[in-house]
C-alpha cells in the first residue's frame, strides 16, 4: 500500500500538479459538456484530437532551441513562411493532397534549413537576447512574406487573387491529405494525422539519445561544462536553431492539411505565442524542454480551446450575446496563451 | 606605518567570538577582532579562510541572514549592535569599499560621490505635496541642488587626494586609481562614518597607485577613522597597518602589532603545517606515497615555456614548467597567484599563450579542450557546480559525456558518428562501477546530480575525468568545500590512479599539506609567476616565503 | 575619437533618416506643401505618445512595448466622454460634455486608469528583471486580449454604455468604428494657424498651434521632472541597478514609478491622437501605437538603453516623413494594391526596431564575453 502511494506521488511528481490540475479541469468541462449542454461529446473530443495533431508539430519545432540553450523560438513565423512558400509552389504545380503534402515538405525543408542557418548565425552575435531578436526575425519575415504573396506571379485559380491578375489571395483552402474537407472527418484521417504528429514527436526524442543531441542539451544546460567536454557548443547550438526551422516548416504543412486553410498574410505570427504557451503549459521552461512537454502541452492547450469554448459559449445562452461572442474564442486565445507565457516570464531563471 | 592607535579612548569596533557555519561547514570559529578610533588593521589569510566571510558579517550582507545568521556579538562604539542589512551598517557609520567598483559608470565623479545623498532644493510641487501631508513622496520631486553638490563633492575629493581631478569628469574615462579614490571620497563624505572597510584595496593598482592609497589612508586614520583593510600584499600591509590579523581556517592564529613581526612571519602563520589534517586523513595515503620510487628527471610529459593565462584574479603572467612522466606535481601559492589558472588556460576556458607548449615533445595548441582530450588529456575544474556539472543530468550522463565524444566510448552504432546511439546501459553500468569505486553516496546512476553533497559531486568529477583514461590528469582545487572523508576518498583515488596506472598528476590546491603529502615535487606561484618549486618536505618557512614572493635559499630543479 | 567625430556617430542614425527623407521628397511628385502637412498634422498628434518613451529607458527598462496598455486607457476615457454625447439632427453632436472640456474630462478620466494600469505594467516588469522588453511586449497582448474581452462582451450588459452610436445593434459590445463627434479635432481647432505660402492662398499650410503648446508643454514639464530627486534616481537605477540598490535606492518603487508615469503620458497621448483623426477603432486604434512610437524614437537617435526629449521630438518629425514618403512612394508603385503602403510602414517599423535590437542584444553579448 505504501508503495502505491509511492508510486502515485512519483507520477504525480512527475506530471506536475498543474498539469493534473488542467487535466482535471478538462474532464470537468467534458462532463459539464455531456450533462449540461447539448453539444455532442463525441464532437468535441474529436476536434480537440484533430487541433492537436495538425498544431503538435509547430510546438514540437520550439523544443531544440530550449535544448541546446537558446529558449524560447519566437522566431518560429520564419520556419512557418518557409513552410507556406512550399505550399505556395506546390499549389501552383496544380497538386493537392498527398502528393501536394509531400512536395511542400520537400521544397520547404531545404528552404527553411537554409533561413535556419542565417536566423541561427544571427542569434549568435546577439547571445542572451535570442528570445527578443527571434520575435523581431518572425516579424520581419512575416511582412517580407506578405509583401511576396501580393505580388507573387501566381496563376492557379486556387491561388490568385481575384482582381489584379497576380499576388495569392488571403483565403486559400487546402485540399487535405488526411481525407477530410473543411469539417467533415474520417477516423483513418484523424489517425493518419495523429501518427504523423507522433512520428516526428519520436524522431525528435530518438534524436536526443544520439550523440548529438547528448551533446547539444550538455551545450544547453551548461556550456562551460561542455567547452571543457571539447563539445562544439557554437556548431549545436546552430543545429538547434536550424532543427527547429525545418520543423516549423513541416509543423505548417501539417497544419494546412489538418484547417484546410493557409495560414497566410499576418497569420502566422498569430501562431507563434499559441505555440509557445502551449509548450509552457506541457511543463517546459524558458531553461529546459523536452518532447513530452510538446505531447502533453499540445493537448492540453488545444483541448482546452477547443472543448472550453464552446462549453462557455453555450453556458452563457443568451442569443443576444451571440453575435459577439463569435469573437470570443480568438480573445480567449489571445488572453491565456499571453498569460501562460507571461507566466513563464516572470518566474525566476 | 602610521601613527594612529588607540589615542582618543575607546574601541570603535569590536567583534567577539563571531562564528558562522554554511550548510554545516564550519567557515568562522570564534574569531575576536577589535579597532581603536584612528588605528589601521589589515587582516590577512588564505581563501577560504574566511575574510570575506567576516566582512560580509561587518556588512549585513542579506547572504549571511539568509543561510541562518551568525553567532557572537559585535559592539559599535561600545555599544552592542545587531547588523542585519547593509542599510543598518550604513547607519551605524560602517563604510565599505567592495573590490567591484560601485560606481555609476555614466554619472560625474560629483554624482557618484553624492549618490543618493544630494543636495536638495525644495521645488513648488515639493512644497505642495509636503502641505498636502505627502512629504516622503514630495521629497522626490525636489530639484537636486547641482551646485551645492559640485561643493561638496569636491570637499571630499580633495580629502581623499584628488584635488586635481575634475568633479565634473564622467567616472567611466577615469583610471582605476581614480574610481577607487572616488570610491572612498563617498564613504568619507557621509558624516559619521566611523569604521572604513576596504575589501583588496591594492589589488588592481600599480606600485606607485597603491602607495599614494596607502598615503591617503594613512590621512584619513589620521583623522580618527578606524581603518580595517584586507589584502595579500604582504609588504604594503606591515608598511601601513598598525596591526595585523591573520586568518587561518576561519581563526584567528595571530594577532600582533605590525611592528613586531615581519613578512616572513605571517607568510608562515598563514600557511602553517596543519599536522592533525595529515594524521586524521590516515596512514594509508602517506603509505602509498612512500612505497613507490619518486621519479628522477626523466621523461618530460608536459613542457611549458612563458606560459601566460588571462583568467580575471588569476592571471599568469608567464611561467616555465616542466612535467615529468609520471610524477605528481602539486602547484601551490596564495588566491589570486595563478595556480588554477594554468590549467583552464590550456584547456581554453580561458585565453592563454604561450612561447612554447609541448606534449611528449610534440607541440599542443592551447585553448582547444577537444584537442587536449583527444591527446590524453583530463581536467577537474575548480568550479564545480559552473563548470564541473549538468546539475540536471544524472551521475551517469555527468560521468561519461566527456568520454562519449573524445573516447567514443559508451556508444551503439558507433559509425553513424553524430548519429550514434547512446547506450543507456553500458552508461548506467560503467556508473554503478564509478559509484562503487569512490564510494559515491547516492540511490543510483540516475539520480539527478543536484541532490548530491559537495564530496560526492566531487567524486562525480573526477569519475569523468578517470573514464577519459588520461595520460594526464589536471586537477584543480579537488578538496575544496567537501567533507574529510571524501577529501580522503579523493586523494586516495587520485594517488592510487598515479602508482597503478601511471598518469602524470599535475594538482593545483590551496590546501598545502595535502600537497605536502601526495606530491613529489611542489611548484609555488606568487603574483602570476613561478616563485620556485620546493620538496614536499621543504621547510614552512621556505612555503611561506616563495607564497610571498619573496626569494628563498634552497629549492628543488624546477 | 575626436569630438566631433563622436557627435556625427552619435547623431548618425537621425542624420541618415533625414537623408533619405529629402531624397524621397525630391524624387516624388507630391508637393512640397502635401509632405510638410502632412508632417504637421502627423507630429502634432504622435508626439506625445512618443515622449511617454523616454522615462523607461531612463530608467533602464528598455524599450516600453507596454505602452499599448496606456493607450487602451486613453481610449477607455474617449469611450465614456463620448458615452455621454448623442447625434443631434444633422450629424451634429448634442447633449453630453464636447469640444474643448470634452476632451479634458477624457484626458482627466484616463490618468487614474493609467496610473493603476501603469502600476500593475511595473509590478510585473519587475518580475521579469533582464527581459523587461520581452515581458512588456507579452504583457501587451495579454491586455489587450482583456480589452477586447471589455468592450466585446461587457459594454452594455455590465459596464453602462448605453449610447447607440457606440454600442452594436444588439445591445453587448462596443462598434468597430466610433465617430467621436464630441470631442474631435478640438485642441487642434482652438488656435489653428493658417499660413498661405504661395499668392492666392493656395498652397496652405495648417498648424495646430494649441496642440504644439500642450506638446512643448510636457516636453518641458520632463525636462524639469530630469531634474528631480526622482529622476536622477531613475537615471541611476537605469545606468546600474545592483550598485543603486547597494546604495540605498529603492529600485523597486523606483521602476515602478517609471512605468506609472510612462503610462500615464501614453494614455494622453492617445487621447491627442484619437481627437485629430477623429475616428476610433476601438479594437485596433493602440495596437500598432507602440511599435510605431518607438521606431520614431529609435529614428530621433535613441537606443536601448539611453533616450532624450530632443530624439523623441526629432524622431517623431522623421519618422512620420519617411512614413509618408513610403506611402506615397508605394501608392505610385503599386497602384493597385493599396494595402502596400501599409506593409510597406509596417515593414518600415519592424526593420528599424529589429535592427536596433540587434545591435543593442549584440553590444551586451560583446560586454558578457568580455566580462567573463
Amino acid at each position: 500500500m505504501g508503495d502505491l502511494r509511492g508510486r502515485l506521488g512519483d507520477a504525480v511528481a512527475a506530471l506536475g500538479l498543474p498539469r493534473i490540475l488542467i487535466f482535471a479541469f478538462l474532464v470537468l468541462t467534458w462532463l459539464v459538456a455531456a450533462l449540461a449542454t447539448d453539444l455532442p461529446l463525441p464532437g468535441l473530443l474529436r476536434d480537440s484530437i484533430v487541433r492537436t495533431g495538425q498544431n503538435g508539430v509547430l510546438v514540437l519545432a520550439l523544443v531544440p532551441m530550449v535544448r541546446a540553450g537558446s529558449g524560447l523560438n519566437f522566431g518560429l513565423p520564419l520556419g512557418i513562411v518557409c513552410g507556406l512558400a512550399g505550399c505556395v509552389l506546390a499549389m501552383e504545380r496544380g497538386l493537392a493532397g498527398a502528393p501536394m503534402l509531400a512536395v511542400a515538405t520537400l521544397v520547404s525543408l531545404p528552404c527553411a534549413a537554409l533561413a535556419g542557418l542565417g536566423y541561427a548565425l544571427l542569434l549568435e552575435r546577439v547571445r542572451g537576447q535570442e528570445m527578443m531578436v527571434g520575435i523581431y526575425v518572425g516579424f520581419g519575415a512575416v511582412a517580407l512574406a506578405s509583401v511576396a504573396w501580393l505580388v507573387a506571379p501566381v496563376t492557379s485559380p486556387d491561388l490568385i487573387w481575384p482582381v489584379g491578375g497576380r499576388g495569392v489571395r488571403y483565403l486559400v483552402a487546402v485540399d487535405s491529405a488526411f481525407a477530410v474537407s473543411i469539417s467533415v472527418w474520417r477516423p483513418a484521417g484523424i489517425a493518419a494525422l495523429v501518427a504523423v504528429w507522433l512520428g516526428a514527436c519520436a524522431l525528435v526524442a530518438l534524436f536526443s539519445r544520439t550523440l548529438a543531441g547528448a551533446s547539444l542539451d550538455a551545450a544547453g544546460q551548461n556550456e562551460r561544462l561542455a567547452l571543457a567536454a571539447g563539445i562544439p557548443v557554437r556548431r549545436l547550438r546552430r543545429l538547434g536553431v536550424i532543427l527547429s526551422t525545418v520543423l516549423a516548416a513541416f509543423g505548417i504543412v501539417i497544419f494546412t492539411h489538418g484547417q484546410g486553410l493557409l495560414p497566410l498574410y499576418k497569420a502566422p505570427l498569430l501562431m507563434a505565442l499559441p505555440a509557445v504557451a502551449a509548450l509552457l503549459l506541457g511543463g517546459a521552461t524558458i531553461a529546459r524542454a523536452s518532447v513530452w512537454n510538446a505531447v502533453v502541452g499540445t493537448f492540453l492547450f488545444q483541448a482546452l480551446l477547443a472543448s472550453g469554448l464552446p462549453v462557455v459559449n453555450a453556458l452563457v445562452h443568451q442569443s443576444a450575446q451571440s453575435a459577439a461572442l463569435k469573437d470570443f474564442p480568438e480573445v480567449a486565445r489571445l488572453i491565456v496563451a499571453n498569460g501562460i507565457i507571461l507566466y513563464a516570464l516572470t518566474r525566476k531563471g | 606605518m602610521s601613527s594612529g592607535g588607540e589615542e582618543g579612548g575607546g574601541l570603535v569596533l569590536e567583534m567577539k567570538g563571531i562564528s558562522k557555519a554554511y550548510y554545516g561547514n564550519r567557515v568562522l570559529d570564534g574569531v575576536d577582532l577589535s579597532l581603536g578610533r584612528g588605528e589601521i588593521v589589515a587582516l590577512v589569510g588564505e581563501n577560504g579562510a574566511g575574510k570575506s566571510t567576516l566582512m560580509n558579517i561587518l556588512f549585513g550582507m542579506p547572504a549571511i541572514r539568509d543561510t541562518g545568521g551568525h553567532e557572537g556579538e559585535i559592539r559599535v562604539g561600545g555599544r552592542p549592535v545587531r547588523i542585519d542589512s547593509p542599510r543598518r551598517a550604513l547607519d551605524l557609520g560602517i563604510g565599505m569599499v567592495h573590490q567591484e567598483f560601485m560606481l555609476l559608470r555614466t554619472f560625474t565623479a560629483a554624482e557618484n560621490v553624492k549618490l543618493n545623498r544630494e543636495p536638495l532644493r525644495p521645488s513648488l510641487l515639493s512644497r505642495a505635496l509636503g502641505a498636502a501631508g505627502l512629504g516622503a513622496g514630495g521629497a522626490a520631486l525636489a530639484t537636486v541642488d547641482r551646485a551645492a553638490l559640485r561643493e561638496q563633492a569636491r570637499g571630499a575629493l580633495d580629502r581623499v587626494g584628488l584635488s586635481s581631478l575634475d568633479e565634473l569628469a564622467r567616472v567611466a574615462g577615469l583610471p582605476v586609481a581614480h574610481q577607487q579614490l572616488i570610491e572612498i571620497a563617498r564613504e568619507v563624505d557621509k558624516t559619521g562614518t566611523k569604521v572604513l572597510v576596504l575589501d583588496e584595496p591594492t589589488a588592481v593598482l600599480a606600485e606607485g597607485e597603491a602607495r599614494e592609497l596607502l598615503d591617503v589612508l594613512r590621512r584619513l586614520a589620521g583623522e580618527g577613522i578606524g581603518i580595517l583593510f584586507i589584502s595579500h600584499r604582504l609588504e604594503e600591509v606591515l608598511a601601513v597597518a598598525d596591526r595585523v590579523v591573520v586568518l587561518r581556517d576561519g581563526q584567528v592564529v595571530e594577532s600582533k602589532p605590525a611592528r613586531e613581526t615581519s613578512v616572513e612571519e605571517v607568510a608562515e602563520r598563514m600557511v602553517g603545517r596543519r599536522i592533525e589534517m595529515g594524521e586524521r586523513l590516515g596512514r594509508p595515503l602517506a603509505e602509498l606515497r612512500t612505497t613507490a620510487p619518486a621519479p628522477d628527471a626523466g621523461d618530460v610529459h608536459l613542457s611549458l615555456r612563458d606560459l601566460a593565462v588571462d583568467m580575471p584574479g588569476e592571471t599568469l603572467r608567464g611561467i616555465d614548467l616542466d612535467v615529468r612522466r609520471g610524477e605528481v606535481l602539486g602547484l601551490a601559492g596564495l588566491a589570486g597567484g595563478g595556480k588554477v589558472a594554468l590549467a583552464n588556460g590550456l584547456l581554453g576556458l580561458h585565453p592563454g599563450r604561450a612561447r612554447e607548449a609541448t606534449l611528449w615533445g610534440r607541440p599542443l595548441p592551447l585553448g582547444s579542450a577537444a584537442g587536449c582530450l583527444a591527446r590524453g588529456i583530463a581536467f577537474v575544474s575548480e568550479d564545480r557546480r559552473g563548470t564541473g556539472l549538468l546539475l540536471d543530468a544524472s551521475i551517469a550522463r555527468n560521468i561519461t559525456v566527456a568520454a562519449m565524444r573524445a573516447r567514443r566510448r559508451f556508444l551503439r552504432l558507433a559509425a553513424l558518428g553524430p548519429l550514434a546511439l547512446v547506450d543507456g546501459a553500458a552508461e548506467r553500468a560503467w556508473a554503478r562501477e564509478m559509484i562503487g569505486r569512490f564510494d559515491i553516496r547516492c540511490t543510483g546512476p540516475d539520480q539527478p546530480v543536484r541532490r548530491l553533497s559537495g564530496g560526492n559531486q566531487q567524486k562525480v568529477c573526477l569519475a569523468r575525468a578517470f573514464t577519459l583514461e588520461p595520460e594526464l590528469l589536471l586537477v584543480n582545487e579537488p578538496t575544496r568545500g567537501i567533507d574529510v572523508g571524501a577529501k580522503r576518498t579523493v586523494l586516495e583515488s587520485i594517488v592510487e590512479r598515479n602508482r597503478r596506472d601511471g598518469t602524470t598528476i599535475v594538482m593545483a590546491s590551496s590546501e598545502l599539506a595535502e600537497l605536502r603529502l601526495v606530491c613529489d615535487r611542489i611548484a609555488v606561484l606568487a603574483d602570476g609567476r613561478l616563485a620556485g618549486v620546493l620538496a614536499p618536505d621543504a621547510p614552512d618557512l621556505h612555503f611561506g616565503l616563495l607564497m610571498a614572493g619573496k626569494p628563498c635559499p634552497a629549492q628543488a630543479a624546477a | 575619437m575626436t569630438e566631433a567625430a563622436e557627435r556625427l556617430r552619435q547623431n548618425l542614425v537621425p542624420l541618415l533618416f533625414a537623408a533619405v527623407c529629402a531624397a524621397g521628397i525630391a524624387a516624388s511628385e507630391k508637393s512640397g506643401a502635401f509632405y510638410a502637412n502632412e508632417v504637421i498634422a502627423r507630429t502634432a498628434r504622435n508626439a506625445l505618445i512618443v515622449l511617454s518613451l523616454v522615462i523607461p529607458i531612463v530608467a533602464g527598462l528598455g524599450l516600453n512595448f507596454g505602452i499599448v496598455i496606456g493607450a487602451m486607457a486613453g481610449q477607455i476615457g474617449v469611450v465614456l466622454v463620448e458615452n455621454q454625447v448623442g447625434l443631434g439632427p444633422g450629424g451634429a453632436p448634442e447633449g453630453g460634455i464636447q469640444g474643448l472640456p470634452g476632451l479634458a474630462l477624457a484626458a482627466a478620466i484616463s490618468v487614474p486608469t493609467a496610473s493603476v494600469a501603469g502600476w500593475l505594467v511595473g509590478l510585473t516588469l519587475d518580475r521579469a528583471r533582464g527581459r523587461e522588453m520581452i515581458a512588456g511586449m507579452v504583457l501587451g497582448f495579454f491586455a489587450n486580449g482583456l480589452y477586447q474581452l471589455l468592450f466585446l462582451l461587457l459594454a452594455g450588459p455590465v459596464i453602462p454604455i448605453r449610447n447607440p452610436r457606440l454600442l452594436l445593434p444588439q445591445g453587448t459590445g462596443l462598434r468597430n468604428t466610433v465617430d467621436l463627434i464630441g470631442i474631435k479635432e478640438s485642441l487642434d481647432s482652438l488656435a489653428k494657424l493658417r499660413v498661405p505660402l504661395a499668392e492666392g492662398g493656395f498652397p496652405l499650410l495648417v498648424i495646430p498651434v494649441a496642440t504644439f503648446l500642450v506638446v512643448l508643454l510636457f516636453a518641458a514639464a520632463l525636462a524639469w521632472f530630469q531634474r528631480t530627486k526622482l529622476g536622477h534616481d531613475l537615471r541611476a537605477v537605469g545606468q546600474d541597478l545592483h550598485v543603486a540598490e547597494i546604495l540605498g535606492i529603492d529600485v523597486r518603487r523606483k521602476r515602478i514609478t517609471a512605468m506609472i508615469l510612462s503610462t500615464v503620458l501614453g494614455a494622453l497621448g492617445q487621447v491627442v491622437f484619437l481627437h485629430n483623426i477623429g475616428t476610433l477603432n476601438t479594437y485596433q486604434s493602440h495596437e500598432q501605437v507602440g511599435f510605431y512610437a518607438i521606431a520614431a524614437l529609435l529614428v530621433g537617435g535613441a537606443t536601448v538603453e539611453r533616450a532624450t526629449i530632443g530624439q523623441a521630438l526629432l524622431g517623431t518629425v522623421l519618422f512620420h516623413t519617411l512614413v509618408t514618403v513610403v506611402a506615397v512612394v508605394g501608392q505610385e508603385l503599386l497602384p493597385d494594391r493599396p494595402q502596400v503602403g501599409e506593409y510597406l510602414r509596417e515593414l518600415l517599423a519592424y526593420a528599424i526596431i529589429g535592427i536596433t535590437l540587434a545591435i543593442h542584444a549584440w553590444k551586451k553579448a560583446r560586454e558578457a564575453r568580455r566580462s567573463s
